[in-house]
């Protein structure tokens, strides 16, 4: 994979002043969904801002598909950012506010309208476009923030705790539009503290801390090479008796807890995949296993063991 | 190729402007300041009308003369060039909507030139159909035949025509000062009061620093000396030490305003939006 399919942070540090923004972040960033993951004020709207050419590094690079956030000519054709600031021109329109940012990309009337029309309609809000933004919900404000963000059709898209003030429904629909957009090989970046959502969404995660990255890469990978929080396995069977006497005689499970019901086990293993191979052994050894799967593999979880459940709150 | 999208963006950029900043209820003072002269000089049409006596010509010229240099130029059109100008750019970080513009595919210059144009036409527009309205209300008391001798026989027209270019100039000189100030500062109170200290010492610099001020370029352009008319403190404000001609004048003040342009462009390159600390 080129650089020029990447987003790439390259040593990168931003100071307020004195106050850390972000300090020494060296991530690149592959197409799909990747979710920034952290408490407030841990860097997360600095790492956008900074991708997107609002704030300037104090140190280091950053390129977007090989293109400097500098570079605004360029880099806004393939990108496009919904900020988390919930404000808006004054006495437009959601129509008005989209083909107006349009015509400053430089298109003409007809395609301005067409574009701004079709993007209206991705995120269902035909009916209120005409309505003054003064006067839109919240979740509709989010909307035409979205609609304006994507309207160009950007190879990026950036957007910072998109899912703020959606309704259910709209979340559900705004998810799937993300994921419709990943499979289309763009690359899609979110911030949320909604950590359930981002985890049935993302690719890849970004997990920052006071202005650090902490953890970045696949949420699966990330989970296993935190060796000193051994992964949670739920396993539901006939006999979690005879499964816990087996695999105790291993030295990587850690913890074995039959349920109360007596119909199945939760194990704390160190080595997941040793773990995996042994359980197939059992089943073939006549245990009846309904199910396996991993307890705490998830955003929620890198989150707790990394950043720590106060913080989480 | 690059020139037409670039052209079709400024153009972009100045309807927006239009549309979302100027007729705006933000702007009402200005329009007020703007043609607060139409109301003094309709008053004293109508007072003069309804007397039935007549007035003295020249006394209205040089009234009219020390109105335009002492109020209009040096307060209604500086401070009107300070509300639109510096709400261009400052207007717009207030209402946390810069970066809009900031996201979309346009060179920072590029929307810094469509906004500063978007500024100029309504500046220009607003402060020269002023000047048209208080020529008229002035002069609105005089009977035809009065008017016609001096519009076309003497230096009515003249006088006219070098008012609305001494404005458009204004416009253009204040409105480049006050769209960098909006781009630098965080305070206009800064730079108002800043730039109205330099301009009102004007006369008192060295002869070096002088030609680096707006008025010093618009009073010699100023069709008619009242210096002399006008006892103190205000002709501090119309004396023009060493007056200059109008060919070194106009273009001396339109380079002045081409520097603090690209000067200002230079800047907003790397202007960042951080509404949080504003």
């Amino acid at each position: 994979m080129t650089s020029s399919n990447q987003i790439v942070f390259d040593n990168v540090s931003k100071f307020y002043g004195d106050v850390l923004g972000i300090n020494r972040v060296n991530v690149s960033i592959p197409p799909g969904i990747t979710s920034l993951v952290g408490p407030n004020g841990s860097g997360k709207t600095t790492l956008m801002n900074l991708m997107t050419g609002l704030l300037q590094p104090t140190r280091g690079r950053i390129e977007v598909l090989g293109i400097s956030p500098n570079d605004p000519e360029r880099m806004f054709r393939e990108l496009g950012y919904c900020t988390q600031f919930d404000s808006f021109p004054k006495g437009l329109t959601g129509y008005e506010f989209v083909y107006s940012y349009l015509r400053v990309y430089g298109c003409l009337h007809q395609e301005a309208d067409d574009l701004a029309w079709r993007a209206i309609e991705r995120v269902n809000l035909v009916e209120a476009a005409k309505r003054k933004i003064a006067g839109y919900s919240k979740g509709m404000r989010q909307r035409i923030k979205l609609a304006q963000s994507i309207c160009h059709g950007p190879s990026v898209l950036v957007l910072d705790e998109p899912l703020n003030g959606l309704d259910p429904l709209a979340r559900a629909e705004t998810i799937a539009l993300f994921r419709t957009l990943a499979a289309d090989g763009m690359h899609v970046i979110i911030s949320s503290h909604i950590l359930h959502e981002v985890d049935a969404i993302s690719d890849q995660v970004i997990l920052l801390s006071n202005g650090y990255v902490i953890a970045e890469g696949e949420i699966h990978g990330v989970r296993s090479e935190m060796q000193e929080h051994p992964m949670q396995i739920l396993i539901r069977c006939n006999k979690p008796s005879e499964v816990a006497s087996q695999i105790f005689q291993k030295d990587y499970v850690v913890e074995a807890q039959i349920h109360r019901d007596g119909r199945g086990l939760l194990v704390r293993t160190r080595d997941a995949d040793k773990f995996y191979l042994m359980l197939n052994q059992i089943a073939m050894n006549g245990v009846g296993i309904e199910s396996v799967a991993p307890a705490d593999d998830d955003v929620n979880s890198l989150y707790e063991y990394l950043i720590g459940p106060e913080e989480s709150k | 190729m690059l020139t037409n999208l670039r052209l079709a963006q400024i153009y972009a950029v100045l309807r927006l402007e239009l549309k979302k900043t100027f007729f705006a209820r933000r702007g009402i003072w200005v329009y007020l300041l703007a043609f607060s002269p139409v109301l003094l000089f309709g008053g004293h049409s109508l007072l003069m009308l309804k007397r039935g006596q007549p007035c003295d010509f020249g006394l209205d010229t040089n009234i009219f003369a020390g109105v335009f240099q002492v109020f209009y130029l040096r307060l209604a059109v500086f401070f009107g060039c300070l509300g639109i100008f510096m709400n261009l750019f400052r207007g717009e970080v207030l209402d946390k909507s810069l970066h809009y513009y900031f996201l979309t595919p346009i060179r920072r210059e590029v929307l810094m030139a469509g906004k500063f144009l978007a500024g100029l036409l309504v500046a220009i527009a607003t402060f020269c159909l002023s000047i048209l309205l208080q020529f008229a209300a002035m002069y609105a008391h005089y009977d035809a035949a009065t008017m016609q001798e001096y519009l076309f026989r003497g230096h009515g027209i003249w006088h006219l025509a070098a008012y609305l270019g001494v404005t458009a100039l204004a416009c253009i000189g204040y409105g480049s000062v006050f769209l960098a100030a909006g781009i630098f500062m965080r305070n206009p109170i800064i730079p108002a009061v800043t730039i109205l200290v330099w301009e009102a010492a004007n006369p008192f610099l060295p002869a070096i620093l002088q030609k680096f001020s707006v008025i010093y370029y618009l009073k010699s352009l100023c069709p008619i000396d009242v210096a002399s008319d006008i006892g103190p403190p205000f002709n501090l404000l119309t004396v023009t030490v060493d007056p200059i001609s109008p060919a070194i004048a106009i273009p001396g003040l339109l380079v002045v305003a081409t520097i603090v342009v690209l000067w200002a462009g230079r800047r907003i390159r790397t202007m960042e939006i951080s509404y949080g600390t504003e």
